[in-house]
């Protein structure tokens, strides 16, 4: 009995072991590219071990790309020009690229492995973009499915960035996720407080980075973020601004109108926050205090599902046919959208209607 | 088994395909069917892991299992061979056709569990094949295979542009055609009579 144990566990060992063995040698030889050379902007040249994808070998070098999904090829953020290296054009990264990025050689960084010597071009402003290590000074409870977070950063200490941008968070392993995960969010607070950053994160159901903020994460935890990231701030002009956000889209708002409030700014501003209903509406008081506090703004909350909330005295239904009473010219007049594709494509489409040229928008697609 | 290697190459290529006759290795053939591109590069891999695969557990099994008596680990030993050569495919589809590598994606390690392959090695073992027997039935299997989703890919590719009633789309037309397909291959059958 004992001999025909011992010959099974020796047969399935040898065959196995033989079998792995001949995986790390293919894999030696197979997988093994070298040291690759990373040149970017003819400027700095990174040396790094062939084999990891582009944004990944950036990363390790302090060079952070903008990926809202974290090198998973869903979010089409992570573009850099590849002028030459870098391989054929994937499936994957084709969905994401326009003809004049495919003309030019724009790709997918998260995409793309370095297996050779690779020239690349990126803004010069993503040099800026830093790792930051902060503590969880606050969390506030703003509904019951929409946490507030401040951060308060340790090393660096500051971040400079402008009112709307975003930075990536890291998430930590915990009891439901064994793998650490990295998310785009809005900064919430204003530049001149930059010695923190204040997000507002949805819960998402079994989302890992929501679950994580939602469930686990506690005052006085230590956590990652890159950064500053994205090219949603407003424009340095006098016109008339119309601010649309919903859900957590409130959080480069509250950034944006708090800095405007700082600089005096006397523009015309509109800003119309959406939710479901009035359990999901979050900062009114304080979107109201900023309408006695500032020049000429307006903040108008609207609830989609108003037979939920029969107590509302406000605005009800969808935004878009909202907008027309409180444009004054669409000629000097500039929308900023943030919050779900859907809202920011029907707000876009009736904004472009009615004459206003210039639409930005931080879509959560 | 007195029969000609190459009769039984040409078998499994045609009359017995493993596909169309056995309908084995289903899943992967009506997802990839899609693109002729993608279609060829699977059955490519599908033919590569097939062909080895059957040489190594012919091997493993009458030169390690039978003279031990340990002939009932042959499910688990096949598996694990199997899972070694996708994994070496793998890594050899990635290193020269990266864009192959992506447009696979999850049925290329899925082949592990592609059923036409680990049935190929357990009928050889049951028809009693010799070695080379064994080997060109695992080849003339793979190019079966190959041949069925070429087949499938490019019929597929000329329905892109015809009209098909809602819910026809995709697989429910796949089915029907390999249906189709099916009936035709068993025709071939008829070559064997024919002396």
């Amino acid at each position: 009995m004992l001999s025909l144990i011992i010959n099974n566990v020796v047969i399935f060992a040898g065959i196995g072991g033989f079998l792995a063995l001949l995986l790390v040698i293919a894999d030696y030889f197979l997988a093994n590219y070298g040291d690759c050379q990373i040149d970017i902007n003819g400027k700095k040249k990174l040396t790094v071990k062939g084999g990891s994808s582009l944004l990944n070998s950036l990363a390790e070098n302090n060079v952070f790309i903008p990926s809202a999904c974290g090198g998973r090829g869903t979010c089409g953020l992570c573009k850099v020009k590849v002028k030459e290296g870098g391989g054929p054009l994937l499936p994957t990264e084709r969905p994401y690229l326009d003809a004049d990025e495919l003309k030019n050689g724009v790709r997918l960084s998260c995409q793309v492995k370095v297996k050779e010597d690779i020239i690349i071009s990126i803004p010069e402003a993503l040099f800026s973009i830093r790792k930051f290590k902060g503590v969880v000074e606050t969390i506030i409870d703003y509904t019951y499915d929409t946490k507030g977070l401040v951060i308060k950063l340790i090393e660096p200490a500051k971040i400079d960035f402008k009112a709307g941008q975003y930075i990536q968070l890291e998430s930590k392993k915990y009891a439901k996720s064994k793998q650490v995960v990295s998310r785009a969010y809005s900064m919430a607070n204003c530049p001149e407080n930059n010695n923190v950053v204040e997000l507002i994160i949805r819960r998402v159901p079994d989302g890992i980075m929501t679950t994580f903020v939602h469930d686990y994460l506690k005052k006085d935890d230590e956590l990652y973020l890159t950064g500053p990231y994205g090219d949603f701030f407003i424009r340095d002009t006098d016109t008339d601004m119309i601010f649309v956000a919903g859900g957590s889209g409130m959080a480069p708002f509250k950034g944006i109108i708090e800095d405007l409030y700082k600089k005096e700014s006397k523009q015309h501003i509109v800003y119309f926050f959406g939710a479901r209903t009035t359990e999901d509406l979050f900062l009114v008081d304080e979107m109201k205090e900023y309408e006695k506090k500032m020049a000429d703004f307006t903040f108008i909350p609207v609830i989609s599902q108003p037979e939920k909330s029969p107590d509302w005295k406000g605005e009800s239904g969808y935004i878009p046919p909202l907008l027309d009473k409180h444009i004054r010219d669409p000629k000097n007049t500039e929308g900023y959208l943030c919050g779900s594709p859907a809202l920011i494509a029907s707000t876009e489409k009736k904004m472009k209607e009615l004459g206003i040229e210039n639409v930005y928008y931080d879509s959560f697609g | 088994m007195d029969i000609n290697p190459l009769v039984i190459f040409m078998a499994a290529i045609f009359t017995s395909n493993i596909l169309l006759t056995n309908f084995l290795g289903m899943c992967s053939y009506l997802s990839v069917s899609k693109e002729i591109e993608s279609s060829a590069g699977l059955g490519m891999a599908v033919f590569f892991v097939l062909t080895l695969t059957s040489a190594i557990n012919y091997i493993v099994y009458h030169y390690i299992l039978v003279p031990m008596d340990l002939i009932y680990l042959q499910y688990i030993i096949f598996i694990i061979v199997i899972a070694a050569f996708v994994q070496l495919t793998e890594l050899i589809i990635e290193r020269f056709s990266p864009v192959l590598y992506y447009t696979l994606g999850i049925f290329l390690p899925l082949i592990t569990v592609n059923c036409a392959i680990l049935g190929v090695s357990l009928f050889m073992i049951i028809r009693q094949y010799s070695f080379i027997q064994a080997v060109l039935y695992g080849a003339g299997s793979g190019i079966g295979w190959l041949l069925a989703i070429l087949a499938l890919a490019g019929i597929r590719n000329r329905l892109k542009e015809k009209y098909l009633p809602q819910g026809m789309n995709n697989a429910a037309i796949s089915l029907i055609i390999t249906g189709i397909m099916a009936l035709a291959f068993i025709g071939f059958s008829g070559v064997a009579i024919i002396q």
